[in-house]
């Protein structure tokens, strides 16, 4: 094709105080193209992405649409030039139907009022005509992580986007609901449209780019085309050094069963059943790996077991003793401890100092609390031993903990959590947004603990992170364990069917 | 020398200071576009607070409730609960006062008159509880159970009053014992007469109170916890629902102290009132004046307390009227609140000073 | 029977009570709607009655007659809706936290008008007695069914005004796109953003709108009840009317309803004393009625009302 790119990017760069996001970086996107921007966390993707948009503003650089130079001040700008934008935390409200969520901004009128009719019918060609099933009047906290990335793909598409951006946009689908998105991608393609997608994730790179970017520190390393890339070759450019995939450990020697978990019955926040009839087992030694969508009872399941929420039958026993029902704070006495999915929500108290938040659980132990009054002290002093054994980036422990990296947020909690010395160790999500430097760490503290003879629960929905890191995997679907493997002995396709409700017995059908 | 700057730092001193001279400025020119002479009303307030022992030492007496609300607020503030409830916990506070006060005879001081600071101090804490309890067991949100409450305390203490308490063919109660009184004799005679009172002593201590409970005690580390981020507090073991009654409970007793003393100290009875008295929301003013801060409040109940105390000053000197205090307080708490304005105005006087992410 | 007829008096009595909550509500509903927390309805509703005694009176001064009230009360809309700027820049453009700046809006509510009050009526305390005020009306033929005509269709054109509005904010939230934008401000206002919604200018409007709201709420009680404007004309029905929002659940009919239930409760207090029996309960009780009543409807049966997501943070397009 000889025709100028659709879009051209040319030496944009980009600074923030105290850092170059983008360094003068050239990009070229080809009609009917997918074109892989890759990158760590933090290498400048996004914010790339973002100037595109119309987000933010190129401090130096043009960008070209079609050979024409063009300015994008305004999303509202991108969105005319036919520029759309996936995002990777959707935009979508909540309470609103997906009807309404698709025609927000640019809504059709009868008169004074919103024609929802019209609305429906556009919102149903548009389906129709991309194969994104959706139902148009259903509100978005009913409908599946699925059906939501495809609401907001045809909220693109609804403006007549021709140029559409992904941003991480696997990052919540099953490997069946992947699949479906590599098909509705090549599908835009035919139609006519151009993509740009912004991932970390090497396999389906592999599977769907034409064109490889990858970004590093915000300067482009290469742009390579797919027949000449692989994994490895991508891996080692985007990280700058030779980088392994398998995590570095010894085979596990499980002792006596730690936690068991025995018929766990529990409802969700809307009283529907979200356990139903748990049963597994964590050995002293071993890393269990609990495999799943989110959204299928892991977030109940961790509840329930950390006393967080109410359990309406079955029995947990940590040590042999039982815990069922028990209130949080005895259950952490009695050796659960528990590095929470979201650190900003359960896991820190930002406001708090990083000294403080290190007694989060312990603060009424004897030692720190002497009839009522804290000893800041030796409070301080734990939080000190705290951050230099677990090399925590902080200029002080007075600094509060909203100040500190993601990175070094997660290592303090895991400090926090390790340090308590517990029978068993929850992990959930525990690399959630971190770069490959901070996951290296928190992998190797989880098998670490696991070689101390602890047991240790990951829950994840990287199913790569599972794979390497757990000894043995249990699958969770719809509130029960469907399935139980070994790492070494499984497929990630058998692994996918169970986590979208085919058993490895009977099929079903896929995810929502 | 550096260490004595750092502490002047713009958040801590400098901004306070400019929002309260601007403030000023601001009711200075309402007073010229309303045709009045604002410097001889300025000089009229500053001579009523400071011209004699006797307008110093009501300054003071006036001064003091608003201490103890402003500490009621801001408590319920730190643990992430607006009290806007003060109000009610502030009557209940004056009604077990009185009831105690008059009721009970033939008691030394020593015993009657801590027994009905006491009285009051429970009863109004109880009623902040009850505020608490509903938010903690039922999710009801405490701006609207406060609001209720702090009605239902105008009419139930005027009941009280009017049925066991009434002083026959007056609107008040009974004068309560001189056994019950906390006002202070001897220095009331050396300042003219001004009603000083026990309760300013009580006040600054409950200022630290304040603060040891806060940031010294292990209730205050799980008080402060649930206000900045309840999901966590709750992760880590904490009972965040009994944290909330007593985070209310506590609030409730600061405000009824500023009750009870108005009662003990000041006017030794309670009237059967038509309206509350106002010092709980002005309390609300006073904790946002101080940040919510113990040594922040009581300078804002200071400032507060005594411009208003001078604004009656202002009318009889310079024949101003003195609502325009209450303009100059709201303009010094919109400036406090909008940082942004303060340093946009200072921008010219801060020259080579070179900040990361100003404005 | 008689029973009917008081049934109509309580009901109109209710109506009279519960028409300045209801614009207040209303006007709460929209700013919050949006995102905005507004502490300031005491405020404004300040603002407005005073704004309304003065315009109706200056009116009448110029021998506008029957004219006046209506200029008191769109006095009163302007006036309050100019006060609400205060808020809308402070929490809008500064990113000041809101409730302090509800907070200020009270106390310069209270102090601004009183002081020109004085500067306008030579010192006075209150404004001039106004002679024209509204005065109810009859809505042709229902009225005058017997019975229960009287109660339930004679009432101020302010109430009726009142009524229309709940149905035209309903309509205007659920039913049009800037309803459908404001609410979608308040929820996720990044999602709103990017496609491109101009989020600062509709809380702006919003909070406009509620100035212009709460003002006609306080213009209410000058214009049917008392006449005039001083320092205690309005005394914590703002904060009454915020209870009704709340309880309303932000919806304009919901507080329509909690609005009318708060009416009804005064208007018992009053209809009780019409009992012998209620000479033996103490009147202070009868007072307390209407809070004690809310308080324990709150507990027992509404359950956690869900504010709009995005209430009171105010929206930095930096933070992605």
């Amino acid at each position: 094709m000889s025709a100028a790119p659709v879009v051209e990017l040319v030496n944009i760069t980009k600074r923030f105080p105290g850092i170059v996001a983008n360094d003068a970086i050239s990009l070229k996107l080809a009609q009917g193209e997918i074109h892989a921007l890759l990158g760590e966390n933090g290498a400048g993707k996004s914010t790339l992405m973002n100037i595109l948009f119309g987000l933010y503003q190129p401090d130096e650089g043009s960008i070209r649409l079609h050979g024409k130079e063009v300015s994008i001040d305004s999303p509202n700008r991108a969105i005319e030039l036919g520029i759309g934008m996936v995002h990777q935390h959707f935009k979508l409200v909540q309470p609103f139907t997906v009807a309404e969520n698709i025609i927000l901004g640019m809504e059709p009128k009868k008169g004074v009022r919103i024609d929802y009719r019209s609305a429906r019918d556009k919102v149903r060609r548009l389906s129709e005509q991309y194969g994104l099933r959706v139902d148009a009047d259903a509100r978005i906290e009913d409908i599946s992580v699925g059906m939501q990335q495809r609401v907001e793909i045809l909220k693109t598409l609804y403006r007549g986007a021709d140029i559409l951006i992904f941003d991480e946009p696997t990052a919540v689908l099953t490997p069946q609901e992947i699949s479906e998105l590599m098909v509705i991608m090549r599908n835009l393609v035919k139609e006519g449209k151009s993509i740009i997608l912004i991932t970390h994730k090497l396999k389906e790179i592999m599977e769907i780019a034409d064109t490889v970017t990858i970004i590093r520190r915000g300067k482009v390393v290469d742009t390579l085309a797919r027949e000449s890339a692989n994994p490895q070759l991508l891996a080692e450019k985007m990280v700058g050094r030779g980088v392994s995939f398998k995590v570095e450990k010894q085979a596990a020697s499980p002792g006596a069963p730690v936690l068991e978990v025995q018929g766990l019955t529990a409802r969700n926040h809307q009283g529907l059943a979200a356990l139903k009839g748990i049963n597994l087992t964590v050995r002293s030694g071993e890393i269990l790996g609990i495999a799943g969508v989110d959204g299928n009872g892991q977030s109940e399941l961790i509840e329930a077991l950390t006393g967080l929420r109410p359990v309406d039958g079955g029995k947990v026993l940590l040590g042999g003793k039982e815990i069922t029902g028990l209130t949080p704070r005895t259950i952490s006495e009695a050796g659960l401890s528990h590095i929470p999915e979201d650190r900003h929500k359960h896991g820190l108290v930002l406001d708090f100092t990083m000294s403080e938040n290190m007694v989060l659980e312990t603060y009424f132990h004897r030692e720190y609390n002497r009839r009522g009054l804290l000893n800041y002290e030796a409070i301080d002093r734990h939080a000190e031993a705290l951050i230099r054994k677990f090399d925590v980036r902080t200029p002080s422990i007075y600094n509060k903990a909203r100040s500190l990296s993601g990175g070094n947020q997660q290592k303090a909690i895991i400090a926090r959590e390790i340090d308590k010395n517990p029978q068993l160790l929850i992990a959930a999500q525990p690399t959630r947004g971190l770069d490959v430097g901070a996951i290296e760490f928190v992998h190797r503290q989880l098998i670490e603990q696991r070689d101390h003879g602890k047991a240790v629960l990951l829950i994840s929905f990287e199913l790569d992170e599972i794979i390497n890191v757990a000894d043995r995997i249990a699958v969770i679907y719809e509130g029960q364990i469907v399935g139980e493997v070994l790492p070494q002995e499984t497929t990630d396709r058998e692994i996918g069917l169970m986590m979208a409700g085919s058993g490895r017995t009977q099929g079903g059908d896929g995810g929502a | 020398m550096n260490k004595v700057i750092r502490i002047f730092t713009w958040d801590s001193a400098v901004a306070p200071l400019v929002a309260i001279v601007l403030g000023l400025l601001f009711g200075a020119l309402v007073m010229l576009v309303g045709g009045y002479n604002p410097i001889a009303a300025y000089s009229a307030l500053f001579s009523r607070i400071f011209g004699n022992w006797y307008d110093f030492g009501e300054a003071v007496r006036e001064i003091t409730p608003l201490i103890l609300t402003g500490l009621s607020v801001a408590f319920a503030f730190r643990t992430g609960l607006f009290n806007i409830g003060a109000e009610g916990q502030f009557i209940m506070g004056m009604t077990g006062a009185t009831f105690i006060g008059v009721k009970l005879t033939g008691l030394p001081w020593i015993v009657h008159a801590p027994l009905a600071v006491l009285a009051g101090a429970l009863l109004a804490g109880l009623w902040g509880g009850i505020a608490g309890y509903l938010k903690a067991k039922r999710g009801v949100n405490e701006v609207i159970t406060t609001i209720m409450l702090n009605w239902i305390a105008l009419f139930l203490s005027n009941y009280i009053v009017n049925r066991f308490l009434l002083q026959p063919g007056q609107q008040r109660s009974y004068m309560i014992q001189d056994s019950a009184s906390m006002s202070i004799g001897w220095l009331s005679e050396l300042l003219d007469n001004a009603r000083v009172h026990w309760g300013t002593l009580v006040a600054i201590l409950a200022a630290v109170v304040f603060y040891i409970i806060l940031w010294k005690t292990r209730q205050g580390y799980e008080l402060r916890a649930v206000g900045h981020n309840v999901h966590a507090a709750q992760y880590a073991g904490m009972n965040v629902n009994r944290s909330i009654v007593k985070a209310m409970f506590i609030s409730g007793i600061f405000a009824g102290l500023a009750g009870v003393f108005e009662v003990l100290g000041v006017f030794h009875y309670q009237v059967v009132a038509a309206a509350s008295p106002g010092y709980g929301f002005d309390g609300v003013a006073v904790a946002l004046l101080g940040a919510n801060n113990p040594l922040g409040i009581v300078l804002g109940a200071s400032l507060f307390g005594g411009l208003t105390y001078g604004s009656a000053g202002m009318s009889f000197g310079a024949d101003v009227p003195p609502e325009i205090i209450r303009i100059v307080i709201g303009s010094v708490i919109f400036f406090v609140a909008t940082q942004g304005i303060v340093k946009w105005v200072l921008i010219p006087f801060y020259g080579k000073r070179k900040k990361e992410g100003a404005l | 029977m008689e029973a009917l007829t008081i049934l109509g008096q309580l009901f109109n009595t209710t109506l009279v009570f519960s028409t300045a909550l209801i614009f207040a509500a209303l006007g709460g509903i929209f700013s919050e709607r949006s995102g905005i927390v507004n502490i300031g309805i005491e405020g404004l509703m300040v603002s407005g009655a005073f704004a309304s005694a003065v315009g109706s009176y200056y009116a009448e001064q110029a021998d506008l007659g029957a004219l006046s009230p209506w200029i008191g009360l769109v006095t009163a809309a302007v006036f309050a809706l100019l006060f609400s700027l205060i808020h809308a820049v402070a929490t809008i453009t500064f990113k000041a936290d809101q409730v302090i700046s509800g907070v200020v809006i009270n106390f310069l509510a209270a102090g601004v008008t009183v002081y020109l009050v004085k500067i306008l009526f030579e010192g006075a305390g209150q404004t001039e007695t106004l002679n024209e005020v509204f005065s109810k009306w009859a809505i042709p033929g229902l009225a005058k069914i017997p019975l229960l005509g009287y109660g339930l269709f004679t009432a101020y054109p302010t109430t009726f005004l009142a009524l229309i509005l709940v149905a035209v904010s309903w309509y205007v939230l659920f039913k049009t796109p800037f309803g459908l934008r404001l609410r979608s401000v308040g929820e996720h206002p990044s999602a709103a953003d990017t496609v491109g919604i101009k989020v600062k200018r509709i809380r702006y409007i919003a909070v406009m709108i509620s100035g212009a709201l709460a003002g006609m709420g306080g213009a209410t009680i000058t214009l049917t009840t008392t006449s005039n404007f001083s320092h205690n004309t309005i005394s914590g029905q703002g904060f009454i009317a915020m209870a009704a929002m709340i309880f309303g659940k932000w919806h304009p009919a919901g507080a329509l309803g909690a609005a009318v239930f708060f009416g009804m409760a005064q208007a018992l207090n009053n209809f009780l004393q019409l009992f012998d029996f209620s000479k033996h309960i103490p009147q202070e009780f009868l007072y307390m009625l209407p809070y004690v009543l809310t308080i324990l409807v709150l507990a027992g049966a509404v359950g956690r009302a869900k504010a709009p997501s995005a209430l009171g943070e105010p929206y930095d397009p930096g933070k992605r």
